[in-house]
Parts: structure tokens; C-alpha cells; sequence
């Protein structure tokens, strides 16, 4: 009796998991499997499509009368690099209408044209021809004749599905693109737009956690930039920040505060002399840096508060009792009680910012050193359309990520179930 | 004691007022009146003065007396101080002085000889300072947005600073940006594909959302433990490593340029979360109410229908919002496999319109605004709810 209870509850869960875990599997499982075999062929954005034989029909009058047309079927093998197999061509024709003169590879057949082809090499074109008559001399529509579309079929190969493989890909990631750089700058974005989020974050949910008026207001604008739409937030940036026109830059000016203007997304490097000391700072990638933090400080300020408002009021007030400063409640009572969250948050968002692409690429492109891991995905896969090198890099981002999440769930997983 | 505290008490008030004072500056600058100079050292000296005076002077007089005469004398003396400026601003200076001697309420001569005072002093106006601060910076790009999309692109590079509105001029031209994105740009379109796509997103999450987070709250099956972990894991991994193969595999099913593969990848890569979310409120529903749900014969389609739909709307209203926002504010898919202006989403129509240098600022600042009025608008309403799904959802975004 429970033994049929339970497979009937086992049977009933697979039911309603599985269209969840089929889809999943598909869109997101596979691509990341999909990629290690993409990465180990010499690809490009080109090869992917499928060759395929198209036509153009084009219908001319011969006689005065249009009972008899001429149909002009422009061909072509859609690839230019790729060869098609055995094309067959068929189209159909409304009663009474017949071929004249019809071409040695086509056969006639029940109100049908085929013909065979053979095969296309690539970039094959030809301009083929059909004159056909009504048996009754009446006139033919050309709209019906128009409106009936060729088909075509063909074999070709699928060029991801060949078995032809190399290494070059891997080679040109670590040996050729200034590897070590690119890492660099990620682990900089990464690691700054972290830190940066989360002090602000604290910052702002000690500020809302105090008696003050309008708190429910001011959460609600500090979430502002993270619920926002990127690409509206980004050219907003982008303008403020314009070193012809852009407010920022306008204001500084104006106040006499710099003299001239800054191209706050367009320098790679600033020198800057602090106490006579001169060094380098990445401008570009600053202000990109700047830009995360001020879109997701909200996230981290949302979790602090949150923990913020459980921790027990009587600690507070036994502190104060204690005769404690503002300073040693903050130290002894506060910091310990967020250090777990924020330990989770540093992980949640440096797996995050590790991944960001949308907001480098509409801030600056990837251009004037603020070049990551994913915005190279995209260059190399769609910007010098090699897609197998665009793989090839997402395999490097995907190895980096398992590692950071094998440290995380060593390290924090156990804390994680405390929260 | 009582010198120390009262000159941090001084310098740190000061400082905080110079602040307000500085923001409201560049605000009227930017409403176009001509100012070039801050003036930081004579309204710090300012501040000083009427900080002083406010203590020096502390219970004698009724409050509400001392702060009106008070900021009318510094504000009348700030104004002589100052540039010429017109009345308007003053007014401002007024507002403002009225709330920084309100906020010096707690502070006499009297209280400056309290335990830690200097410590509360910092904290207390960093606080203040924090949240006009926090404010300002937060608010600022979206009052950019906002302005820049009434003016026009001449007259903004003939004064950059010069925001102000001219209500003077009829409507129809001070919405010009407006009219042409929707006549010129197609935004209606845009709008209606985005609107479609988020909400069809929503719709089909939950349809497989909901069953499968039942089955992960309520049934045992083999691999249960499995597929929890694995929803984590999923929906830690990017967006970014899935494009190259989604793009091939799109491209040769035909699917680029679809709503349809846009809504198929949104609902497959926000389902591990709402999934997440879901089964946890599951679980804090009682098994008892679903036990007497079975005694009445309920299959299990029945029991999702009848009591767990109902009872956890809160819940689902949550994930509907959040997925609703995911999908509207999406951008890589969009960027990635829709080329054609005929199927575009409204974040990739402003990227698109952005791609041409010759677009006028104004009309890329019209677009922004209405891509984010619809999401701010949905979040200030539904913020109770949102809060909770931003704080569940959050290993995803």
C-alpha cells in the first residue's frame, strides 16, 4: 500500500519537474557543454549558417494574349564557402498550364516540375528558366503563379558537426591576446566594484537603519539603481560624463575646479601626484568601477539592512548601559553580527561583477583599457567573428568560475545554512 | 572638554551645511544662473556663525522664533555676501537654513558636556550628510535623464549647464523628443514587444515554475537533493558563457529574430531562481491543509489549484515582479540575437538608435525614460513585494 503510494508520489514529482529540468537542461546546461566543443574548432561567424539552395522567381509575359509566360528562377547556393549535395527543385503549377521546351535535367509530372540539380559548389549561381502555356489559350494570372513558391532541398554539411578539431583556439586565449592583462583588469573591475559595493552598501544601511524620517522613502530611491533598466542607466552615464558637452565635465569647468575637461571613459591612464609622488591610475576603468558600485551597492545595503533590523535591540541598549561609545557599539555589536552576510554577499557579487558585460560594453566598449573577460567573449566571437576563440574564452571564464565556486562552498557553504 | 566638543560641534555642522549649500548651487546652476564660484570658505564661515550663535543663544527664546529669525538674518547676510541672485534662490537659502538650525535642535551649550558628545556629534551629522549624500548621487542621473530629454541637442551644446524648462513654449514642443520616437523610431512597437515578451516570460515561468518548486517543496523523489543544489549552481553561471552556443544553435534553428527564443532563453534562465523562491514559501505553508485537500480526493493538479495557488499569491506576486523586471531590463540576449528593428525590445531599440552618432541626445534620453518609467513605477508601487523577491532572487540578476 505505501510502496504503491510512493512510487505514485515519485512518478507524480517527475511529472511536474520535468518540464522545468528539460528546458533548463537545454538553454543553459547544454550551451556550456556546446562550448567546449565549439572551442576546439576552427569556427567562424560565417560557417554557422547551414548552405542552403534559395531561388528568386521572376514572372515575364511572351505572348499578347498571356496565355503563355515565361517564369525566370534566379539560384543560388546561399554559402560562399560550402559545397551543396543533390538539389532538388519542384514547383508546382495551377490545371491546364503546361511546360514548352523544358530543360533536360526537369520532368514534367502531374501539374509538378522537378528537377535534379546535382551538386552546388559554393557561391554557385545560375539563372534558370521555364516557359510555360495554358492548354485552353486562356490567360494566365500571374498573381497565382507568382504566389506559389519553389522548393528547394539540398545536403550539405553542418560544419559544427564535423569532426575536424584543434588546439589553435586555446593557444591564441593564453599565447597571443595579452592573456595576462586581460585577467588583470577583470580581477581589478572585479574586485574594487565588489568592495566598493559592499563599504557603500554598509554605509547606506547604517545611514536607513536609524530613527530618521522618510526611511521607507529612502530605501525605496536607494534601490533606484538596481532595479533600473541597464541600457538607460548606462547612456545617462555616458552623457553626464561627455568630456564636449556632458554635465560633469561642464560643471567641474565651470567651478573652476579642473580646467579642462576630463574624458572620463575615454583615457586609459591619469597621472595623478599625490605629496609629490606621481602614479597611474586607470581612468577609464575607475570610473566603470565607479559606475558598478553605483548600480549595485543597492543589493548589498538591501541584505545589510535586513540583518541590520534582526539583530536584537537589547544588545544596543546593554551597551549603553555599559556606557559605550557610538563607535563601540558599531565595532563590538554591529560589524560582528554582518560579517556572515557580508562574507555570502562578497562572494555573491564577486561571481557577479566577474561576469558583468552589459554595463563595460555600454559604458565604453571595452575600449581604453577596460577590457574584461566576457567583453572578450563578445569581441572575438562577433567583433572578429571567431566564434570557436569566443568559446574558447568562455571555457577560461567557466573554469574560473568552478574554482570560485568550489572556495565558495568550502568556505561559506556552511555559514550560508547559519543565515 | 567642552571647547573640543564644541569646536567639532562647529566645523562638523558647518561642514555639513556648506554641503546642502554647494548641491543646491549646482542645482540652480544648472536651472541656468550664472554662477562660477562656490564659495566654500565664506558659507563654512557662515555656517560657523549661525552654529554659534544657535548654541550661544540655545533655550532663551522659543524655538520656532529662533530658527525663523535666525535664518532670515544668515540668509539675508549669505545673499549680501554672495552674487547678485534672484529671488527664488534666496527662498531656497531660507528652506534650507530653517532645516539645519531644526536639525541643531538637540545641541546647547548644555548638552555639549555630555559623555561621548563628540562621537554623537560625527555620527549625527554623518548621517545627515550620508543621506542627503546617498540621495543626491542616486537621484542625479535620473534627473539628467529626465531634463535632457525636454531640451534639444543645439541649445544643450551651446550651455551644457543650462537645464531649465521653458513652459512658455506649448506642449507639443517641449515633448518634441517624445513625438519623434514614437513617430520617427517605431517606440510604440518596441513598447508592445517588450511589454509581450516580459509578460509572456512571466506567464510561462510560473507555469513551470510552480509545479516543479511543489514537487522540490512537498515530494520525495530520487535526485531531489540533487536538483537543489544544481538550481544554486545554475543560477550562479552567466549569461555570458551561454551566447556563442545559444547564438549558433538559434541561428540554425531559425530562431534569431524571435520573440519566441527570447521568451524561450528569459524563462530558461530565470527559472532556477524563481524555482528557488517559490519552494521556499512552499515549505512554510502547513502540510495539513494539503492533507485534508487529499482526504476530499484531490489529485495533485487539484491540490496546486485549490490551495497552494491561493495560498502563497503573495509569494507568486513576488516572482512575477521580479521575472517581470528581469526580462524587461534584459539586455545581452536582446543585443545578441535580435538584428532586425522589426523584432527589437525597447533596451535594444536605445542601443541601436544609440549606435548612430547623428541621433540627438535628447531623443536616446526620451527612450531611456520611457524604458525606466514603467519599471520604477511598478517598483514604487509593488515595493513591499519586490524587496522580498530582490532579497530571495538575489544570487540572480
Amino acid at each position: 500500500m505505501s510502496d504503491s503510494l510512493s512510487k505514485l508520489e515519485k512518478r507524480t514529482a517527475y511529472t511536474l519537474v520535468l518540464p522545468a529540468v528539460l528546458l533548463v537542461f537545454a538553454i543553459v546546461l547544454f550551451p556550456i557543454f556546446a562550448n567546449i566543443w565549439i572551442s576546439f574548432k576552427d569556427i567562424e561567424l560565417k560557417d554557422i549558417r547551414i548552405p542552403e539552395p534559395r531561388s528568386k522567381k521572376i514572372i515575364k509575359s511572351i505572348s499578347e494574349n498571356q496565355s503563355e509566360l515565361k517564369i525566370i528562377y534566379k539560384l543560388r547556393n546561399s554559402s560562399l564557402i560550402q559545397e551543396i549535395k543533390n538539389v532538388q527543385f519542384q514547383d508546382k503549377f495551377p490545371k491546364d498550364i503546361s511546360p514548352i521546351n523544358l530543360d533536360s535535367r526537369c520532368d514534367f509530372k502531374s501539374k509538378k516540375v522537378i528537377c535534379n540539380f546535382g551538386n552546388w559548389e559554393a557561391k554557385y549561381r545560375e539563372t534558370f528558366e521555364i516557359s510555360i502555356k495554358n492548354n485552353n489559350g486562356e490567360t494566365i494570372d500571374k498573381k497565382i503563379i507568382k504566389s506559389q513558391k519553389p522548393i528547394l532541398t539540398g545536403k550539405a554539411d553542418n560544419p559544427l558537426l564535423t569532426t575536424n578539431f584543434t588546439l589553435e583556439n586555446f593557444k591564441k586565449v593564453f599565447f597571443e591576446n595579452n592573456f595576462v592583462a586581460l585577467l588583470l583588469t577583470t580581477f581589478y573591475f572585479t574586485f574594487f566594484g565588489t568592495v566598493g559595493a559592499i563599504i557603500f552598501g554598509i554605509l547606506a544601511a547604517q545611514l536607513v537603519n536609524q530613527n530618521i524620517q522618510g526611511r521607507t522613502y529612502m530605501r525605496g530611491i536607494l534601490l533606484f539603481p538596481y532595479v533600473g533598466p541597464v541600457v538607460a542607466l548606462a547612456y545617462t552615464w555616458t552623457l553626464l560624463l561627455d568630456p564636449n558637452s556632458g554635465t560633469l565635465n561642464a560643471l567641474l569647468v565651470n567651478f573652476d575646479i579642473i580646467e579642462k575637461p576630463i574624458n572620463l571613459l575615454g583615457q586609459k591612464y591619469i597621472t595623478i601626484s599625490i605629496i609629490g609622488f606621481e602614479f597611474k591610475l586607470r581612468l577609464a576603468l575607475t570610473t566603470v568601477i565607479f559606475f558598478e558600485i553605483w548600480r549595485y551597492f543597492p543589493l548589498a545595503f538591501l541584505f545589510i539592512l535586513a540583518r541590520l533590523q534582526a539583530i536584537p535591540q537589547t544588545l544596543y541598549e546593554a551597551a549603553d548601559v555599559d556606557g559605550a561609545s557610538p563607535m563601540q557599539k558599531f565595532i563590538h555589536i554591529t560589524l560582528p553580527q554582518i560579517t556572515a552576510i557580508i562574507s555570502i554577499l562578497f562572494m555573491i557579487r564577486f561571481i557577479w561583477n566577474f561576469n558583468k558585460f552589459e554595463d563595460i560594453f555600454l559604458l565604453t566598449g571595452g575600449a581604453s583599457g577596460t577590457r574584461t573577460l566576457p567583453i572578450n567573449v563578445y569581441q572575438q566571437g562577433f567583433a572578429v567573428s571567431d566564434i570557436g576563440m569566443g568559446s574558447a574564452v568562455s571555457i577560461v571564464i567557466v573554469m574560473l568560475l568552478l574554482s570560485f565556486m568550489v572556495i565558495y562552498f568550502r568556505l561559506i557553504g556552511k555559514r550560508a545554512n547559519e543565515v | 572638554m567642552k571647547f573640543k566638543s564644541l569646536t567639532i560641534f562647529l566645523i562638523i555642522s558647518s561642514f555639513f551645511l556648506t554641503c546642502i549649500l554647494s548641491i543646491w548651487k549646482i542645482m540652480s546652476t544648472l536651472q541656468g544662473l550664472n554662477f562660477n564660484n562656490l564659495n566654500i570658505s565664506t558659507v563654512f564661515s557662515v555656517g560657523i556663525l549661525l552654529s554659534l550663535s544657535f548654541v550661544l543663544i540655545g533655550n532663551k527664546i522659543n524655538h520656532l522664533i529662533k530658527i525663523f529669525s535666525l535664518s532670515f538674518l544668515f540668509s539675508t547676510l549669505y545673499s549680501y555676501l554672495n552674487e547678485a541672485s534672484p529671488y527664488w534662490y534666496i527662498l531656497g537659502v531660507f528652506l534650507i537654513f530653517l532645516f539645519f538650525t531644526n536639525k541643531l535642535k538637540k545641541y546647547s551649550m548644555k548638552s555639549l558636556k555630555e559623555d561621548f558628545i563628540s562621537e554623537k556629534i560625527i555620527f549625527d551629522f554623518i548621517t545627515l550628510f550620508g543621506i542627503v549624500f546617498f540621495a543626491f548621487v542616486i537621484l542625479f542621473p535620473f534627473y539628467i535623464m529626465l531634463v535632457t530629454s525636454f531640451k534639444t541637442q543645439i541649445a544643450l551644446l551651446v550651455n551644457p549647464l543650462d537645464f531649465s524648462l521653458d513652459f512658455s513654449k506649448n506642449l507639443t514642443e517641449l515633448f518634441k523628443s517624445y513625438f519623434v520616437i514614437f513617430e520617427t523610431y517605431n517606440f510604440g512597437r518596441y513598447i508592445l514587444i517588450s511589454s509581450a515578451v516580459s509578460i509572456g516570460t512571466v506567464i510561462v515561468t510560473l507555469l513551470f515554475a510552480i509545479p516543479a518548486a511543489y514537487a522540490v517543496a512537498r515530494l520525495n523523489f530520487f535526485g531531489k537533493n540533487f536538483l537543489s543544489t544544481s538550481i544554486l549552481i545554475i543560477y550562479m553561471f552567466p549569461a555570458i558563457v551561454l551566447v556563442i552556443p545559444l547564438y549558433t544553435l538559434f541561428s540554425q534553428l531559425g530562431l534569431r529574430n524571435s520573440i519566441f527564443g527570447l521568451l524561450i532563453v528569459y524563462t530558461a534562465t530565470t527559472l532556477p531562481v524563481a524555482i528557488y523562491m517559490l519552494q521556499g514559501y512552499f515549505k512554510s505553508i502547513p502540510k495539513e491543509i494539503e492533507d485534508a485537500g487529499i482526504m476530499d480526493g484531490q489529485n495533485w493538479f487539484g491540490i496546486i489549484l485549490k490551495i497552494i495557488i491561493p495560498l502563497s499569491l503573495p509569494a507568486i506576486t513576488s516572482v512575477a515582479l521580479y521575472v517581470f523586471m528581469i526580462a524587461w531590463n534584459e539586455f545581452l540576449f536582446s543585443l545578441m540575437f535580435l538584428d532586425s528593428p522589426k523584432s527589437f525590445t525597447l533596451s535594444r531599440a536605445i542601443q541601436y538608435l544609440s549606435g548612430d552618432a547623428e541621433t540627438p541626445r535628447q531623443y536616446l534620453m526620451a527612450g531611456s525614460v520611457v524604458v525606466t518609467v514603467p519599471v520604477l513605477l511598478i517598483f514604487i508601487y509593488f515595493e513591499k513585494y519586490l524587496v522580498s523577491g530582490l532579497t530571495a532572487g538575489s544570487v540572480k540578476e
